[in-house]
């Protein structure tokens, strides 16, 4: 038999998609301010594995030359970022949604499970819960990343008027480092978070939209009874 | 032949698909017509006429940002300040406004104050007359907007003493601006009052314990970490306090009015 599991609050879905565009723009205007500067790279000394951006990309994004349309949006569109947030913490906190984002006290172990799992090496069936411990992780995660590049973003957007929060962050330069490292987070989480949703399929998908999911249910008649 | 046995959908979960397909479309609809929403919202917003190179809603946004940011600056705000043991010198950025010859001997600054009857007349003011306020000396990192930031020594005049001691403005309501222009009237700053008259603004005559080289806007230029570079505007020739919000170079090019850090 077949019932109608109801997985995903119509706020959440709300907060979800509006953070989609609007974290989009925070990057995209975040890359036109980046590479008025663009010192970072992986490497040491004279070797570099890994410039921070190559310019074909700039140039596929058509980066190049826009510092002050980069620092306009960036700093109008901020105000949306932190408020849907804001309100999206505050919502998970008062409903009591936190309790299936939180990790418990066995996740590390069990989100090995997960990733072992979804890589195809270990057969054995996952808990069926609405988040599994690597989600947890993943998604308790990039909320925690989004506080830390409010708080970033504003230890170098303030930073003599906010001096103790960018000290804190160890000085100018390093916030803004830091503020840099948790993009390129998000852009890895993007990669794994869409991989993930395709592979889970149309059902998990709809979900995000229309908040429920098709699942069958054992027949009533079937049902264990429960002492 | 037999068929391998599948369950017989019953009546209940015709139904139940029947709840899900109705609830699918409605949220589908939703989803398309908030997107469309958006996508027309952006549309419009990209469309707008720029206000001094900056899409007016926009530039509206920044103008409350640094009404925000100034509601909340004090002078006890004080910008971190370094040992004079990690100053360096800057990269040498920016030569508008210093690009014509400067006698440094005859340079002389315009200084039109303003009083409660309205501007007062134009005074003019010599090396010396900024030298003889107290000398301030500070190490701070210097922000330049596009990303990079030195610390660099500096030392100079408060620009609040200056102010006072030859009482150029009554009231800070009286002028809550001021304009900064080179003498050749290429390069110009324009700053709120109340990041002028804090403490850590200067009118500044020397860098890492040297005078100001040219390049560095000898004889005199200002320094404020309030401020990203953009607004320590080398070779200062004329200063005004104001009315009305003054012109800014930069601003007028895309930039935030305010810059403030």
């Amino acid at each position: 038999m077949k019932k109608l599991l109801e997985k995903h609050p119509l706020a959440i879905r709300w907060f979800h998609w509006i953070n989609f565009p609007v974290l989009a723009i925070m990057m995209w205007s975040g890359l036109l301010i980046y590479w008025a500067n663009d010192v970072y790279r992986i490497g040491w000394g004279d070797t570099t594995l890994l410039k921070f951006f190559p310019k074909s990309f700039y140039e596929a994004l058509h980066v190049p030359f826009q510092l002050a349309k980069g620092m306009a949006w960036h700093f109008v569109v901020m105000w949306l970022f932190v408020l849907n947030g804001v309100a999206y913490v505050l919502y998970t906190l008062f409903s009591g949604e936190w309790r299936y984002l939180v990790p418990g006290r066995h996740a590390l172990r069990e989100a090995w499970q997960v990733v072992m799992h979804d890589l195809g090496i270990r057969k054995a069936p996952l808990p069926v819960r609405k988040y599994n411990a690597a989600q947890q992780l993943a998604y308790s995660a990039v909320v925690l990343m989004g506080v830390g590049s409010a708080l970033t973003g504003f230890a170098i957007y303030k930073p003599t008027e906010l001096a103790g929060l960018t000290t804190l962050l160890g000085g100018y330069e390093w916030a803004r480092a830091e503020h840099f490292i948790l993009t390129l987070g998000y852009a890895l989480f993007f990669v794994v978070h869409v991989a993930q949703v395709i592979r889970a399929g149309w059902n998990n998908f709809r979900s995000m939209i229309a908040g429920f999911e098709l699942v069958d249910a054992p027949t009533p008649s079937s049902k264990p009874t429960r002492p | 032949m037999t068929s391998p046995q599948r369950p017989t959908p019953t009546p209940d979960d015709e139904a139940v698909e029947q709840e899900a397909a109705r609830r699918s479309r409605r949220a589908f609809l939703t989803a398309g017509i908030a997107s469309l929403a958006a996508l027309g919202g952006w549309r419009w917003l990209v469309t707008r006429p720029t206000d001094d190179g900056a899409l007016w809603p926009l530039r509206r946004v920044l103008d409350v940002n640094g009404k925000i940011s100034k509601e909340f600056l004090s002078n006890a705000d004080l910008a971190p300040v370094f040992p004079r043991s990690r100053a360096k010198a800057p990269r040498i950025n920016g030569s508008l406004g210093l690009k014509s010859p400067l006698d440094t001997a005859a340079w002389r600054l315009q200084v039109q104050g303003m009083r409660a009857d309205g501007p007062a007349p134009v005074r003019t003011f010599s090396l010396a007359d900024i030298q003889a306020l107290p000398r301030v000396e500070m190490t701070t990192e210097l922000k330049c907007i596009e990303g990079w930031s030195v610390v660099v020594n500096w030392a100079g005049a408060r620009f609040s003493d200056f102010v006072t001691r030859y009482q150029l403005a009554s009231a800070a309501d009286l002028a809550p601006y001021v304009h900064l222009v080179t003498p050749d009237q290429k390069y110009y700053v324009g700053l709120d009052m109340q990041s002028a008259l804090h403490p850590q603004t200067l009118l500044c005559y020397e860098m890492n314990g040297q005078p100001l080289t040219l390049e560095h806007g000898a004889p005199l230029r200002l320094v404020t970490p309030l401020k990203y570079g953009i607004k320590h505007i080398k070779r200062i020739g004329s200063i005004a306090f104001t009315r009305q919000r003054p012109a800014d170079y930069w601003a007028q090019r895309g930039y935030d009015w305010y810059s403030g850090l």
